[in-house]
């Protein structure tokens, strides 16, 4: 009898069979396209490619958080907006000489630089602070909610609330943070000028590999006795507790690693957009953000890269031509993936993989006799 | 086996050192309705004992009560000599108790054989879970298990896919596989034809003696297949305790039962 624990893991079955399988040629030949893509797109291209790809960090993580763990969180831009602004920080202090304050400082008024703003003057902490500010945050936080037993709707409810408190944050204190318009305008990371082609290619590589590494960390963490009782958690919290195991930390273990996900995403996209402002954190893109994970499979870390790779690229189409109706759109996408395509774009792949395509599309349009 | 099951003080040591639990005068309010009030309750190590009752006479809130899941108003539970009235479930669970749920309570998105290493994994703490590797012994207990359920040819197979008996007997499984030395079995025969039913009481009659079982259950012939003790509850205190026959023939015993038929029709 084989007695593995690490069967069924959420990858195995026909998806894994189409788009990993036994053999790595697909997933190596898609990261090698990845890999070539500065020659084969334009610059303009690229840097999209490079943003959407800090995004499928903090999807991935939410693979885990909602996915696995059951948890949804409508407040990742909270610590999508930590990492960035941990970064831009530093960026903005970095090009100043001593005793200088970055330019909406002096316009506002402010003499002296706010004190938690003197740490990010280090690279370290600034790089630190990208993955340990979120991180903190969220364990803190998480572990403060889930101890009292508040989960499902309520705690989507209040992670919303949380966005919303962060983007008014971040907009009222306009002296110390920028306002509505954020921080931008940067020149240099340690040292290097952005801006060039050569770093422009670097950042992209940067997030390229780093997507590629968590991936396959995500992968392992997911397939191992962890990832089985999260599952476990997610199914039958109650069954957990009275088998001896305390769902809290499981809980709080998965909430943090997708916010440090989130930080790092916010930090990479900072850097290849060259601003962050409270439009990138507050109650809308964080639902963005879910609905890209809901669009590619909230259990597959592949559909969660193609579905933030889809919804963004459909957003750059839809909203340079239609700017008002994206909204609508992607709220039309949203009920249609909830209600017809319960597993996102990975689901609808296995599927193919197990009934055909025909026959499924056959399902989708007329129904199914069950 | 049989003997010691109606006989539960029997055996070469003294009753004292033979307490595993003490249930200490709890009473349980629930805005003012006592689902238990004063109740006591003693179980000796390796027993079998069976816990009868009307509807709404608080057996299940007495196994609640004892799991942590419901917290006692006054009153203490007393689980090998130490108090584990306010102790955190997981922490109660960990000292040696485990408990049935009333619906099968097993997870159905993980595999059978899942269902049973969670439940058998000896550490319990969330650091430990990223550590890869399973125990010899706890792979060994779990195929012992999967067998005495009669589930071994269904292991791959999702839980959730059982038949309803099938969840039932995995239910028991993991619960058995804690390694418990208390097992609390609320209702294990609800929703099983007579077959499944006998079959689950000689399970249950194997388990006694590793472990010490309080079972809760309206079905009388099940009740004589398990030949244990029984004690009666109402209207959350004790009524009587005795022998299954002696049960059977007690007039108060009978007045409570066709008291709440009576008042059920009435209802009705």
């Amino acid at each position: 009898m084989d007695m593995s624990l690490r069967k069924n893991t959420p990858l195995s079955g026909p998806l894994a069979g189409i788009a990993f399988g036994r053999s790595l040629a697909v997933p190596l030949a898609v990261v090698a396209l990845g890999v070539l893509a500065p020659w084969l797109v334009s610059a303009y291209e690229l840097n999209l490619l490079a943003r959407f790809l800090a995004m499928a960090l903090l999807a991935m993580g939410l693979v885990l958080v909602w996915g696995q763990g059951g948890v949804l969180s409508l407040g990742q831009g909270v610590f999508f907006g930590l990492g960035g602004y941990a970064i831009a920080m530093h960026m903005k202090l970095a090009a100043l000489a001593d005793g200088d304050l970055p330019d909406f400082m002096v316009w506002s008024g402010l003499d002296a630089l706010p004190w938690w703003w003197v740490p990010f003057k280090s690279p370290l902490v600034a790089i630190l602070g990208v993955v340990l500010v979120p991180g903190a945050v969220a364990a803190l936080f998480s572990w403060a909610v889930f101890r009292r037993r508040v989960g499902g709707v309520y705690f989507a409810l209040i992670t919303q609330a949380l966005a919303l408190a962060f983007a008014t944050l971040l907009i009222s204190q306009q002296p110390s943070t920028g306002g509505f318009n954020g921080l931008t305008d940067f020149q240099t990371l340690m040292g290097v000028e952005l801006g060039t082609p050569a770093a422009a290619h670097g950042l992209y590589w940067l997030t390229l590999a780093l997507v590629v590494g968590v991936f396959v960390a995500l992968r392992a963490l997911m397939a191992s006795r962890y990832g089985l009782l999260l599952r476990a958690i997610r199914d039958g919290e109650n069954r957990i507790r009275f088998l001896g195991y305390d769902p809290t930390p499981f809980k709080v273990v998965a909430f943090t690693i997708g916010a440090v996900l989130a930080g790092l995403a916010g930090a990479l996209f900072t850097l290849h957009a060259g601003v962050v402002s409270p439009a990138l954190v507050g109650v809308v893109p964080s639902i963005e953000m879910v609905i890209w994970v809901a669009v590619g499979g909230r259990n597959s870390l592949a559909g969660a890269i193609a579905g933030t790779l889809a919804v963004n690229l459909a957003k750059d189409g839809v909203s340079s031509a239609f700017p008002d109706l994206w909204l609508y759109a992607l709220g039309l996408v949203f009920v249609l993936v909830v209600t017809l395509l319960p597993g996102g774009l990975a689901g609808l792949v296995a599927d193919a993989g197990a009934a055909g395509l025909g026959k499924r599309l056959k399902t989708l349009i007329i129904g199914e006799a069950k | 086996m049989t003997a010691q099951a109606t006989a539960p003080h029997i055996g070469t040591t003294a009753p004292a050192s033979n307490l595993l639990l003490a249930v200490d005068g709890v009473t349980v309010d629930f805005d003012g309705f006592k689902a238990l009030n004063g109740f006591s309750l003693t179980l000796d190590r390796g027993t079998l004992r069976v816990l009868i009752g009307p509807n709404g006479a608080g057996k299940s809130t007495l196994c609640d009560t004892i799991i942590g899941r419901v917290r006692a108003t006054s009153g203490r539970v007393i689980f090998k000599g130490q108090d584990i009235t306010h102790l955190p479930e997981h922490e109660i669970v960990r000292r040696g108790i485990c408990r049935k749920f009333q619906t099968p309570g097993v997870l159905p998105g993980l595999s059978v054989v899942d269902n049973l290493m969670i439940a058998a994994r000896r550490d319990r703490r969330w650091w430990s879970s990223f550590r890869h590797g399973v125990a010899a012994e706890e792979k060994a207990r779990v195929a012992d298990i999967l067998e005495t359920i009669g589930l071994a040819d269904r292991a791959a197979a999702p839980a959730g896919q059982l038949a309803h008996g099938e969840k039932q007997w995995l239910e028991i499984g993991m619960v058995v596989a804690t390694r418990a030395d208390l097992l609390l079995l609320d209702e294990p025969t609800a929703g099983m034809g007579p077959a499944e039913t006998s079959q689950t009481a000689a399970l249950i009659r194997r388990l006694v003696g590793q472990h010490t079982v309080l079972v809760i259950d309206h079905d009388m012939s099940f009740l004589e297949q398990l030949d244990a003790r029984v004690t009666v509850m109402h209207q959350g205190q004790f009524l009587k305790e005795g022998s299954v026959a002696a049960i059977r023939a007690d007039a108060d015993v009978a007045a409570v039962y066709l008291g709440r038929a009576k008042e059920d029709t009435h209802h009705d």
